[in-house]
């Protein structure tokens, strides 16, 4: 029957593909829709290769060296920031994220006050702009808390950027999980913890994986928010409450010295490997949670 | 355990509750002192003679997010139309991935592009090239892919049986997508571009490499502009006393333009979900 009808529908998109050949209408609504997507296309092509093409050049090893000079402008430095920031911002937001979000899925009643109000605060928090995020961890954690400008305080400030998107694809992946797993792993006589941790939390850690991935992203691109929070310094750093940049960063620095544009070009560079490094990881692990799913 | 979990459930009031607590609490003091109507309304933003008026800055944001929406929205509507209704099976999944990655590009690489080759194109034009327009541009090719997933995700929605239906009564292939299923799509799509615009106004390192951020009103579409994202990297650097203070006020101005986008946002999702519920 199913059968039938897709021959049936096939057929009239052929007799309605005939038909369009003599409308103007869908003759331009076709062609601008062909158009967008061309647009779209050819600037993303042109942006990538424009960074490929020319940032290639000037990606020498020199701008690798430990230590950061004036002469070499080396961005290894803000390299080994970014990593700092994504572990510390991540070991901050992950467990938190992840616990919310357990708590909203495994224990609370639906529609309670206490869900609803979690609910509108994360979609606030995914709103907020990046440097709002910035001023805020200006105010709290480098004044009020006094870190000043450190590398602790941009990983807290992005900590909470991130915790809204760390939250929902998590609550993602554990709603995934089939309830007959959580029904089963009651029926053994293990505790609603056990089944938590043992049952239903790896199931969901492709889904959760994804999660962390956008975060990652998320953090090596973000710059406003740690303009005012780690500061700018472009040197090693000592410890954690030193002040430091990150690539991002290090690239607005470079910009708005505006001395060194072909070394912001091997940034952009370096940026988009990663980016395209992190999209590659994302939609692996996707690809992962569907082949376990089926 | 119980109260583990929900302790972290709470972490996200709590950061809210934190941000509005110290944005206000930064921000309060400079509105009393200058007043409400003299800051929002007011023309001149001179920090040296005391003088802080943000009415240039949000005639700013709301120019480029104007400019954006004006290029991004029919760009990032169609692409979505073009992703669910008109793409090559082969090409389907590399577009996706393209999608993915151009929303993945840092800000400070999309404002490091229109710097060095928008910039410079937009000098032809006349001027310095960088401007209302130039950041238009900009933010429109960032917001393609946040209103593409949104509004790829609301076409997908709308049920096969509506295509179907049309076919059936003689309409042709772009004629049913964009008269019945657009339409039945229409607000998811809206959602999608409220996200968009919310993006849009709140980008701050983009739009700092192209706006030319002159604290004036702007005359004309290729005049520089500064907005309210951008004036608070400019200035807080060195700024002290009522002059911070009086950045965190600008703060606190568009995070009130965000909560409202964010409150519209909810509201037409909530209604998408009556409406395919129903």
């Amino acid at each position: 029957m199913t059968q039938i009808q897709t021959c049936d529908v096939s057929a009239a998109r052929e007799q309605s593909s005939l038909r369009a050949r003599f409308d103007p209408v869908s003759f331009s609504l076709r062609a601008l829709v062909w158009l967008a997507a061309l647009t779209v296309v050819v600037v993303f092509m042109w942006l990538v290769g424009y960074i490929v093409i020319k940032g290639l050049p000037y990606l020498s090893p020199r701008l690798f060296e430990w230590e950061y000079s004036t002469e070499n402008v080396s961005m290894l430095p803000a390299i080994v920031i970014t990593v700092l920031m994504v572990v510390l911002a991540l070991l901050f937001a992950a467990p938190v994220g992840m616990g919310a979000a357990i708590y909203l899925v495994e224990y609370a009643r639906k529609g309670s006050r206490l869900v609803s109000l979690v609910r509108l605060t994360t979609e606030s928090l995914a709103g907020i702009p990046s440097i709002v995020y910035g001023l805020f961890g200006f105010l709290l954690f480098v004044v009020a808390c006094g870190m000043g400008f450190s590398i602790l305080g941009g990983a807290l400030t992005l900590a909470v950027m991130v915790l809204p998107l760390i939250m929902r694809t998590t609550e993602e992946a554990l709603k995934s999980v089939p309830d007959s797993w959580r029904e089963g792993s009651f029926a053994l006589g293990a505790g609603r913890l056990r089944t938590i941790f043992r049952v239903v939390l790896p199931a969901a850690v492709p889904g959760i994986l994804s999660g962390v991935i956008l975060s990652i992203g998320r953090i090596v691109g973000e710059s406003a928010a740690l303009l005012y929070t780690a500061g700018t310094v472009a040197a090693m750093p000592e410890s954690l409450l030193s002040s430091g940049r990150t690539l991002s960063v290090h690239m607005y620095a470079l910009l708005s010295e505006g001395l060194y544009v072909n070394e912001a070009h091997a940034t952009a560079l370096v940026l988009l490997i990663v980016v395209l490094l992190i999209n590659f990881a994302s939609s692996a692990v996707a690809a992962l949670l569907v082949r376990e799913r089926s | 355990m119980h109260a583990v979990f929900m302790l972290t459930a709470c972490a996200s009031i709590a950061a809210v509750a934190l941000i509005c607590i110290f944005m206000f609490a930064g921000g309060a003091p400079a509105l009393f002192k200058i007043g409400l109507p003299d800051f929002l309304f007011g023309l001149r933003w001179k920090p040296l003679s005391e003088m802080f008026g943000i009415f240039p800055m949000i005639v700013g944001s709301f120019c480029v997010t104007a400019g954006a929406l004006v290029m991004g929205v029919p760009l990032g509507v169609l692409t979505a139309v073009f992703l669910v209704y008109f793409c090559p099976r082969l090409l389907r999944q590399p577009l996706k991935q393209m999608i993915d990655l151009m929303a993945g590009i840092p800000s400070i690489v999309y404002g490091f592009f229109g710097l060095v080759v928008l910039v410079p194109l937009m000098q032809h034009f006349g001027g310095s090239g960088k401007g209302i327009l130039t950041a238009s541009i900009i933010l429109a090719v960032m917001i393609v892919p946040t209103i593409a997933g949104v509004a790829e995700a609301a076409l997908r929605a709308v049920p096969d049986a509506w295509y179907e239906a049309s076919l059936a009564l003689g309409a042709s292939h772009e004629r049913s997508v964009f008269f019945v299923m657009m339409p039945g799509a229409a607000s998811g799509i809206l959602a999608g571009i409220i996200l968009g615009m919310g993006r849009a106004l709140g980008e701050t390192m983009a739009v700092i490499m192209v706006a030319g951020n002159q604290a004036v009103l702007p005359s004309g579409l290729m005049s520089g502009v500064r907005t309210l994202t951008t004036n608070i990297v400019l200035e807080m650097g060195y700024a002290a006393d009522l002059h911070r203070e009086a950045l965190i006020a600008t703060a606190v101005v568009l995070f009130v333009f965000i909560l409202l986008i964010n409150l519209a946002f909810s509201a037409v999702k909530r209604g998408m979900l009556r409406k395919l519920g129903a």
